[in-house]
């Protein structure tokens, strides 16, 4: 086993109405940023997990997504699965 | 007769449903709470509205995966009554009970006010007290009750006579000036295919005593305990 350190990146899917995105995005305008395009809010969800490889970690990941980590019905997920970096 | 109110951390309308079935029903209530495994014997079961887990993650996410949501699952599969108010609906549309998701309110307010609801289905198990077109003034509180669905599963409710109730104004037009937090087609609650599933944001808790400034939300429990003696 190994220990992968994985990140999982859920946004709001693409014409699903994402309120925050677009409050942030007002915001935003509002202070004088100019050229700001569609906002969106998500969140990244980090942690590590020991698998046999990095195929058989992703796979966990892409279940863990599914069934919890994204809403199926409104969130789009993106998984990164990197070597652990060991903390010291 | 024994109606079970399921109670997560960070439920707060536990005990409106629980006094609900007892007082108005003159009924035993019982909290199941949402470690245990066991639904005691029920015959419904409440999922009531709160914050379960803080809204940690998704409203109703983690509550949804709760040892006791796999009895309840298994019980609504079964054909069990079960009704999910406020946090309750949220919870039974991530646990996939009900279709669907819900997501901020469009306009990122909190809305807590009465508001008017055009009952859309009049069956049993919990709205067959009211009639088609009947216009309530029910409670509600929440911050992400914009319901949204696929199209199609969103026609698909609509074919097979799901939704249950709709935001409306006063006079029962259900236009989208009347709808307080964004849901597609002003949908306030659905039920599942079979019917036996109920899932709406309003509070019908909290509309059944005159004091609360409202009784239309009694007819959910008698409905149910009708439902419960006929079907005994």
């Amino acid at each position: 086993m190994t220990d992968y350190s994985i990140e999982v990146r859920v946004t709001p899917r693409r014409g699903i109405l994402d309120p925050q995105g677009k409050a942030v995005g007002g915001a935003l305008t509002s202070l004088g940023f100019g050229g700001v395009g569609e906002v969106h809010v998500g969140r990244i969800i980090v942690f590590s997990l020991a698998a046999e490889g990095e195929p058989q970690a992703r796979e966990t990941a892409q279940a863990m997504c599914r069934q919890l980590l994204a809403n199926p019905v409104t969130e789009d997920f993106r998984i990164t699965v990197s070597p652990a970096e060991s903390v010291g | 007769m024994k109606i079970g109110v399921v109670t997560f951390p960070g439920s707060n309308c536990d005990y409106d449903c629980y006094k609900a079935v007892e007082e108005l029903l003159q009924a035993e209530a019982v909290y199941l709470w949402h470690k245990e495994h066991d639904l005691q014997s029920v015959d419904a079961v409440f999922l009531p509205g709160g914050f379960s887990y803080g809204d940690y993650l998704r409203c109703g996410a983690i509550a949804a995966h709760s040892p006791i949501m796999r009895e309840v699952i298994e019980f609504a599969n079964a054909g069990g009554p079960v009704a999910g108010i406020c946090n309750g609906f949220q919870i039974l549309c991530e646990s996939g009970l009900l279709p669907g998701a819900l997501v901020r309110n469009r306009t990122l307010k909190f809305r807590s006010r009465a508001v008017h609801l055009r009952v859309e289905r009049a069956e049993p198990p919990f709205t067959s007290e009211y009639e088609v077109g009947q216009v309530l003034r029910i409670p509600i509180a929440h911050g992400e009750g914009c319901y949204i669905a696929d199209p199609a599963v969103l026609d698909e409710l609509e074919a097979n006579g799901q939704v249950a109730f709709r935001y409306c104004d006063a006079e029962g037009n259900v236009v989208p000036a009347a709808n307080p937090n964004g849901s597609v087609r002003n949908i306030a609650g659905i039920v599942n295919a079979a019917g036996n599933v109920l899932g709406m944001m309003p509070h019908p808790e909290r509309a059944v005593d005159p004091l609360l400034g409202s009784t239309d939300g009694a007819p959910v429990f008698r409905a149910l305990a009708g439902h419960l003696s006929v079907a005994r």
